[in-house]
């Protein structure tokens, strides 16, 4: 009897625990698969970056970069540098599980849905920050500034963050829909918005050295955007993938 | 198909009484405002369009977690309706906020808080519309436009919030009021009266058009499977 009741306690312990490991394997497993496909083909990346550039380029030309307007303006360049190049990514991500119907395949695999979720948007996350990475040190070369601090990556990280969980989710929505290519945008930007403002703002603020209180109030607000999206986007993938 | 209820018969007749009476009450009743004259009066209806345009957004996220819980196809439908009927009064606070801005600030429009929210607002709602126009199995496109209307009415107080640590300059008459505001005033019983009147009067107008819309939606949604029926 006593033996018994253990048991029936242990159970759902155990398969809690066997549950999270499962969860955490198919997550790393979908995320590895992203990883592999673009070291072997290295179409997304180089995209991403190339544009990423083109568009610094043609911010060089269209606001007359010179040192006095690099000050106020180059937190601005940067996220919508980072803004556009993270929406090629997130569609061309997508695009390729849709086209060649692996997006089934990975819907068949008898996982958690939210398993698949995380895989893809850590994966988005992964190239997001190496574009990231890439630029700050281009830009800080070409107009010879050290774009290199730990608040500005800090920033840059809890704005990813949002950016790709909310773009995970909507990217996943537009790839299933008939106007895919010009539909992200629409449904992406004006809801992170509250991201762009207020990492844009840390950013200049952080690069203008003004006092860390000050930057502190938007990086609340980074936080509180990451931990409100993650999860809605979380509790919503199912009702996004179901067929 | 069903006749017309006579209940939405009543409601129209209704609320075009109220509509008549909040009129005269707006340019007859309420006293005329001190500074701003006449332009003031804009007041009543701008708060009360800008009232259903949010409410309508309500509806519509409360309509979308209703369809994904139990996926039945009115609560689509309803929010579709609410969404739509919510964009024109919306537009339209927008545009009578723009009379009054050009008197009383000096400009059309400025990038102040609500005003910037307000056109964020619209565009969420565009890209909603946008969104249900690329999809044509119904059954997706009902569940997009419930996850896609949810997401878009919890990001809109973050946005006004990420704004509204800028500076504003839009006078708080109801609650709060904030020195700085430009162009506040206290209201006096009578133009409490009127405010509160339209205020009623837009919502039932709403609520007049929303039930023909859902009627609309739900014989479009007929019209859509006896076609299919048709074609198989």
């Amino acid at each position: 009897m006593d033996e018994q009741l253990s048991v029936s306690v242990e159970v759902p312990r155990v398969g809690l625990r066997a549950q999270t490991a499962n969860f955490l394997r198919a997550m790393w497993a979908v995320v590895w698969k992203d990883l592999a496909a673009e070291w072997r083909s290295r179409e997304l990346l180089t995209g991403m970056l190339v544009f990423a550039l083109l568009v610094i380029l043609i911010f060089n030309f269209a606001l007359e970069l010179d040192a006095k307007a690099r000050a106020s303006v180059t937190s601005g360049v940067l996220w919508v540098t980072f803004a556009f190049a993270g929406t090629l990514g997130l569609n061309r991500s997508m695009a390729a599980e849709k086209d060649r119907g692996c997006l089934d395949g990975l819907l068949l695999a008898p996982v958690d849905r939210s398993a698949i979720y995380f895989g893809k948007a850590i994966g988005n996350l992964i190239f997001m920050l190496i574009v990231e990475l890439v630029v700050l040190p281009v830009y800080s070369v070409l107009y010879n500034t050290n774009l290199f601090s730990p608040g500005l990556l800090l920033v840059i990280l809890l704005g990813s963050v949002g950016y790709v969980a909310v773009g995970t989710l909507l990217s996943t929505m537009a790839v299933q829909a008939r106007t895919r290519d010009i539909l992200l945008p629409i449904l992406l930007f004006p809801l992170v918005l509250p991201v762009l403002i207020a990492a844009v703002k840390a950013s200049g603020g952080i690069l203008q050295s003004v006092p860390w209180e000050e930057v502190q109030v938007w990086i609340n607000l980074l936080v509180v955007y990451d931990v409100i999206f993650v999860s809605i986007a979380f509790m919503f993938f199912d009702y996004v993938v179901e067929e | 198909m069903e006749a017309k209820p006579r209940w939405l018969n009543v409601l129209d007749i209704l609320t075009a009484i109220f509509f008549v009476a909040a009129v005269l009450l707006v340019f007859v009743y309420t006293p005329m405002e001190r500074t701003m004259g006449q332009v003031q009066k804009v007041f009543y209806f701008h708060v009360a369009t800008a009232w259903v345009g949010m409410l309508g957004f309500l509806v519509a996220a409360i309509a979308g977690v209703s369809y994904l819980v139990k996926g039945e196809r009115k609560y689509d439908i309803i929010g579709l309706a609410a969404v739509e009927i919510s964009l024109v009064f919306f537009f339209v606070a927008i545009v009578m906020g723009s009379i009054w801005a050009r008197p009383i600030w000096n400009t059309w429009w400025t990038w102040d808080p609500r005003l910037t929210t307000a056109t964020i607002v619209e565009l969420i709602y565009a890209a909603y519309i946008m969104l249900r126009q690329g999809i044509e199995d119904p059954d997706r496109r009902a569940r997009f436009g419930a996850v896609y209307a949810i997401l878009g009415f919890i990001s809109v107080p973050l946005t006004f919030i990420s704004i509204r640590m800028l500076r504003t300059i839009h006078p708080v008459v109801i609650g709060s009021s904030d020195p700085s505001a430009e162009g506040s005033f206290n209201m006096s019983p009578k133009m409490r009266v009127a405010f509160f009147f339209s205020l009623f009067t837009f919502s039932m107008f709403f609520a007049d058009l929303l039930w023909h819309r859902v009627r609309m939606g739900k014989l479009a949604a007929k019209v859509e499977e006896l076609r299919l029926k048709v074609s198989a």
